[in-house]
């Protein structure tokens, strides 16, 4: 199981651009997802004038069914400088992987459950750290991407694009850097310095 | 010493490497260390180098400041958490080691003892941080510490030969903002590659050691071309190595491939740091070939 929580307003506020297509799935059975406090977001951006179209739906970790609702919602995803993504991080990631040339933003943590853990095999992963970073780094997950789940960017062991560790890997630094540069968002590789906090799943778990 | 102070003082500064025993039994290294880098400014001592265990970097540092050198302490994040690397940072700055290199560690994966945890609490970018927060007087926790707060010359790694040189450019500007003062590389063996890279990391304003390793032979570097993350060995010293396997077994031939690069980089750069490898005896002899 895992549970999403909404990030805390000030992160958001920090995070956001000024127009965003906020994306909301509410989920699979497995996934506890804040409705309430995700429709209350939602509201605010709309009223704000921030939102440029809103699509409520539930298993975007579809690739196929995702692509055809991103599709017809295309001309309102193109208006926005970025889409709010409000799922756990493999729903985050597969917006990220359909989207060329947009930027993604997490606005919900994933923190880990005791028990079932899904059905959809996927190319995507994600750690439920409970402190989401793809927002950060281009929709590709730092955690589950970089063989030291290193936050902070690339170490010195890619060899020709590839893991130090696993040669048939290619290093997830780079697909960051790459997917950063297409974006136009290299700017945010000078963020402050991440600290992992190793409490955050236990913290949202209370 | 802190390095940086020559660093200011517009110095050119030298240091090499060495790699503590697997054992206790340390004499070997400190004598060595004493009669081939008593003339250089500082010797780095590396933390577990490839994730193989060994004597500490901390006890080693130690032993050579006792021996009248000036020690680089090597910190990597692989091994461990936030707790235990602040804890041997304040044990450190007890032993009156006052230079510190702070690196994310290769993989537990790639050394001897490959089911053992990696650790990664931390990383190059994060234990900088770190470093900076205790200097201040308080921990990483927030905690403030007792008494006067230790303070180092505080270095890291960069890999101008990379094949991501971007990734390493952006890596190296977060180490910048994290308090990082000055620049160790990895090996070079392609000088234009290093001037250009330097050509874009002077924007940084830091000082940069070129990282030099003596070839000792073409099989060695045939054996980093292949294994070993932002080292490249071009063809023609390949060729040169092969050329007279004597000459190149005697350290003739990587000694004049190391003092070319050497001389050639030494324009673009505010100091050299040699990792020997075991050939720590050739290091007074490749000085004297690069004209240091």
């Amino acid at each position: 199981m895992l549970m999403t929580k909404l990030k805390p307003k000030e992160e958001l506020q920090s995070l956001l651009p000024e127009k965003v297509f906020i994306l909301q799935c509410h989920g699979c059975g497995e996934v506890s997802f804040p409705e309430r406090e995700a429709d209350e977001l939602t509201r605010e951006l709309l009223d704000a004038g921030r939102a440029t179209g809103v699509l409520t739906t539930d298993y975007i970790c579809n690739p196929e069914n995702l692509s055809l609702r991103l599709e017809r919602r295309k001309a309102m995803i193109d208006e926005a400088e970025g889409v709010l993504v409000l799922s756990c991080g493999v729903g985050v990631q597969t917006v990220s992987g359909a989207l060329d040339g947009k930027s993604v933003y997490a606005g919900c943590d994933t923190v880990r459950l005791p028990g079932f853990q899904g059905v959809t095999p996927l190319e995507y992963d994600c750690g439920q750290c409970g402190q989401c970073y793809l927002s950060l780094t281009g929709g590709i997950c730092p955690i589950t991407a970089c063989s030291k789940s290193l936050v902070n960017g690339q170490c010195g062991g890619a060899k020709n694009g590839r893991c130090e560790v696993d040669p048939d890997m290619e290093c997830g630094w780079e697909r960051i850097l790459r997917r950063l540069e297409a974006v136009g968002r290299l700017d945010v590789l000078k963020c402050p310095t991440q600290i992992r906090n190793f409490a955050a799943d236990a913290d949202a778990s209370r | 010493m802190k390095i940086t102070e020559l660093f200011d003082r517009g110095e050119f500064v030298v240091s090499a490497e060495v790699g503590p025993p697997k054992g206790f039994h340390i004499d070997g290294l400190i004598e060595g260390a004493k009669a081939h880098l008593g003339g250089i400014t500082a010797v780095n001592v590396t933390d577990n180098q490839s994730s193989v265990m060994r004597l500490g970097s901390l006890a080693t540092c130690k032993a050579l400041l006792d021996a009248g050198l000036t020690p680089i302490y090597q910190l990597t994040c692989r091994d461990r958490n936030r707790i235990a690397l602040q804890s041997d940072i304040l044990s450190a700055a007890m032993f009156g080691i006052e230079n510190i290199l702070c690196l994310t560690g290769d993989h537990t994966r790639l050394g001897d003892h490959p089911g053992a945890k990696p650790v990664f609490d931390l990383d190059s970018v994060s234990l900088l941080h770190t470093v900076c927060r205790l200097e201040s007087g308080v921990d990483l926790g927030g905690n403030p510490l007792v008494g006067e707060p230790p303070k180092f010359a505080k270095g890291a790694v960069v890999s101008p030969c990379s094949d991501s040189v971007d990734a390493q450019l952006a890596k190296m500007e977060r180490k910048v903002l994290a308090g990082c003062e000055f620049f160790q590389t990895q090996a070079v063996f392609e000088p234009e590659k290093f001037i250009a890279f330097m050509e874009r990391a002077k924007q940084f304003g830091k000082p940069v050691q070129l990282g030099v390793i003596i070839p000792k032979g073409a099989a060695m570097c045939r054996y980093m071309n292949n294994n070993v993350a932002g080292v490249h060995v071009p063809d023609e010293m390949l060729n040169e190595l092969a050329a007279d396997k004597e000459r190149a077994k005697a350290g003739i031939t990587g000694v004049e491939i190391a003092a070319r690069v050497i001389r050639e980089c030494r324009p673009y750069c505010q100091g050299v740091h040699i990792m020997a490898l075991g050939w720590e005896a050739k290091v007074p002899a490749l000085l004297e070939q690069a004209g240091i």
